[in-house]
C-alpha cells in the first residue's frame, strides 16, 4: 500500500496546461494533484486525449505548464532533468548507433567514457539479456528488443523516477506480457519511482501499486485506485479474483470517460 | 514488388543481368540505327565507338571531358560547401526560412537555360559563368533536400537525448548531424545529377571546350555520329558518379531502416 509515511518524491500541484491551437485554446490539463512516493509504481489509464502523454512530458520537464508546477525532490521542475528518465512508446533508439553505443549515450552524459562506459553498458544489457546483441544496429531488433534497450539506457542514466508513455503499446500481446514480467522483476531488484502510461487497464494493474484514473477535457485526475495485489506478481495474478475485480472496476471507470469523449 | 519469385529470373545474377541489359540497348540501338525515320538521329554502334578515335585525332574527347568534369565538380562542390550551412540556418531559424524558402521555390523552376545569359552579362564568359551556372542549380536542389530532411529529424530522438541529460551542442553534434545524413546523401545524388543536367545550359557561355559545348556544336553542322558517341559520354559520366555514392552511402548511412529496395 502506498503508505503516507514515504516521502514524496514527486508532487503535482495544481497543474493546468493550455495549448493555443489554431481552433482557439485548448486545455489539456485541469486542477491535476498528485503526489508520487520514492519507490513507488504508478499507473495511469485513460481515454487517449485526457493529457496522460501531456502530464508525463511536463513531469519529464519537456513541457511548462500554464499554471501550476511540479516539484521533484522538493525542487521545482523547470526543465529536463537527469534524474528523471523517459521511455518513448516509439523506442527512439539512435538508429545510427550500435545498442551498446546507444546505452553508452546515456552514460556519456553522465562523464563516463571510454572503456569503462563500454564495460557499464554491457551491465546495463544484461539487465534485459541484450549483451548478446550489443553490436546490432537497432534496425536488427524486434519491437520488443528495441524497447528493452530503450529500457536499458533509461537505467543506464541512473534516473530516480522513471517515466513510461505507453512503452509497451505498440507491441504484440506476447511480447508485451514478457516485458511487464521483466519490467517487473527489474523494478522488484532495483527499485525506483516509476510513472506509467498505459491503455491496457490489466497492464496498470499487474504493474501498479496504485492506479490514476484520468478523465478528458480537460484532463483530471479523476480516481486513484490501490491495487492492493502483494508482490511479486505473475501471469497466476491475473487469474485472481481480486484482479478481476479491480479490472471490472477500473475499466468500467475508463469506458465511462471513453463514452463521454465520443459523445 | 515481384511479380511471382523463385522463377528462373530470381536466379539469375544481377551482373549478368547488367550484361543482358546491356546488349538488348545494343539490340534497341543497332534497330534504331537501321529504321529509315530513326537511321539519321542514330548512327549505328561501330559508327559511334569509331567516333572515339575520330574525336581523340582531332584532340578534342579528353579536352572536352576534363573541362565539362572541372566545371561539374567545382561548381557541384560550392554549390553543396554553400546549401549545408544554409540549409540547416533555414531549419534552425524561422526568419531565416521565411525569407529564404519562397526565393529557392521560385528559382528553382527556372530552366537554368534562361537564365545563363544574365550571368554572362556579369561574370563574362569562360569558366567563371560555367562554375556559377552548376553552383546555383546544385545549391538550390541539394539546400531545398537538405533542408526538408532536417525539419523532418525524428523530434523524439531530440527529446530522448534532451532527457537523457545532453545539452544543445551533443545535440547538434551527435543528433541532429548523424540524423540529417540520410539527407544529406539524397541531396548530393539530386545535386550530382542537376550538375549534370545543367552542363548544356552551363557551357552555352561561351566556352572553349566541353562536352555541352561540343554537342551545341556539332548540333549545328548537323554532325551526328560523334554527338551520340558524346551524349552517351555524360550517360556514362553519371552512372559512374552514381556507383560512387551509393557506396559512400552504403557506408555512411547503413544503419537505416527501411533500405534494400
Amino acid at each position: 500500500m502506498a503508505g503516507e509515511t514515504r516521502s514524496v518524491k514527486v508532487k503535482i500541484d495544481n497543474v493546468k496546461m493550455i495549448f493555443n491551437t489554431r481552433k482557439g485554446q485548448m486545455t489539456a490539463l485541469n486542477g491535476v494533484n498528485l503526489d508520487i512516493h520514492e519507490n513507488e509504481f504508478i499507473t495511469v489509464v485513460g481515454p487517449s486525449g485526457c493529457g496522460k502523454s501531456t502530464l508525463l512530458n511536463i513531469i519529464a520537464g519537456l513541457l511548462q505548464p500554464s499554471s501550476g508546477e511540479v516539484l521533484c525532490n522538493g525542487q521545482k521542475v523547470e526543465g529536463v532533468g537527469r534524474e528523471r528518465g523517459v521511455v518513448f512508446q516509439q523506442y527512439a533508439l539512435f538508429p545510427w548507433l550500435t545498442v551498446k553505443k546507444n546505452v553508452c549515450f546515456a552514460l556519456e552524459m553522465r562523464g563516463i567514457k571510454g572503456a569503462e562506459a563500454e564495460k557499464e553498458a554491457m551491465r546495463y544489457l544484461q539487465m534485459v539479456d541484450l549483451e548478446k546483441f550489443a553490436d546490432h544496429y537497432p534496425k536488427e531488433l524486434s519491437g520488443g528488443m528495441k524497447q528493452r534497450v530503450a529500457i536499458a539506457r533509461a537505467y543506464a542514466a541512473e534516473p530516480e523516477i522513471l517515466l513510461m508513455d505507453e512503452p509497451f503499446g505498440a507491441l504484440d500481446a506476447q511480447t508485451r506480457t514478457q516485458l511487464q514480467t521483466d519490467l517487473l522483476n527489474t523494478w522488484e531488484k532495483k527499485q525506483k519511482t516509476c510513472f506509467f502510461i498505459t491503455h491496457d487497464v490489466e497492464e496498470a494493474i499487474i504493474l501498479g501499486q496504485r492506479c490514476v484514473i484520468m478523465s478528458a477535457r480537460p484532463g483530471r485526475i479523476k480516481k486513484i485506485i490501490d491495487i492492493d495485489i502483494p508482490y511479486p506478481r505473475t501471469q497466476e495474478t491475473r487469474m485472481s479474483p481480486r484482479f478481476n475485480e479491480l479490472k471490472n472496476e477500473i475499466w468500467g471507470e475508463v469506458y465511462k470517460e471513453y463514452l463521454e469523449v465520443r459523445k | 514488388m515481384n511479380k511471382k519469385s523463385g522463377g528462373l529470373a530470381d536466379r539469375i545474377p544481377t551482373k549478368v543481368w547488367l550484361l543482358i541489359s546491356l546488349a538488348a540497348a545494343l539490340i534497341v540501338w543497332t534497330i534504331l540505327s537501321i529504321i529509315p525515320v530513326t537511321s539519321r538521329s542514330f548512327p549505328n554502334v561501330i559508327v559511334t565507338i569509331q567516333q572515339i578515335k575520330v574525336m581523340y585525332d582531332r584532340g578534342v574527347l579528353l579536352t572536352d571531358i576534363g573541362s565539362s568534369l572541372i566545371s561539374v565538380g567545382a561548381g557541384y562542390v560550392i554549390g553543396f560547401v554553400i546549401s549545408l550551412p544554409v540549409a540547416i540556418l533555414m531549419a534552425w531559424y524561422v526568419p531565416v526560412r521565411n525569407i529564404l524558402q519562397p526565393w529557392i521555390s521560385f528559382i528553382r523552376n527556372i530552366p537554368p537555360l534562361a537564365y545563363v545569359p544574365l550571368i554572362v552579362l556579369s561574370a563574362g564568359i569562360g569558366r567563371r559563368p560555367q562554375i556559377i551556372t552548376i553552383t546555383i542549380a546544385t545549391f538550390l536542389i541539394m539546400c531545398i533536400t537538405i533542408y526538408q530532411g532536417v525539419m523532418n529529424i525524428d523530434e523524439t530522438l531530440i527529446r530522448a537525448a534532451r532527457v537523457l541529460g545532453a545539452k544543445d551542442r551533443d545535440i547538434f553534434i551527435r543528433v541532429i548531424a548523424p540524423a540529417s545524413l540520410p539527407f544529406i546523401m539524397t541531396a548530393i545524388r539530386l545535386g550530382a545529377s542537376t550538375a549534370l543536367t545543367t552542363l548544356i545550359a552551363a557551357e552555352s557561355t561561351g566556352a572553349m571546350a566541353g562536352l555541352g559545348m561540343r554537342i551545341r556544336t556539332l548540333n549545328s553542322n548537323f554532325d551526328t555520329d560523334p554527338m551520340l558517341l558524346y551524349i552517351i559520354i555524360i550517360g556514362i559520366i553519371g552512372l559512374i558518379i552514381e556507383k560512387v555514392i551509393d557506396f559512400a552511402e552504403r557506408k555512411l548511412t547503413g544503419w537505416q531502416e527501411k533500405r534494400e529496395a
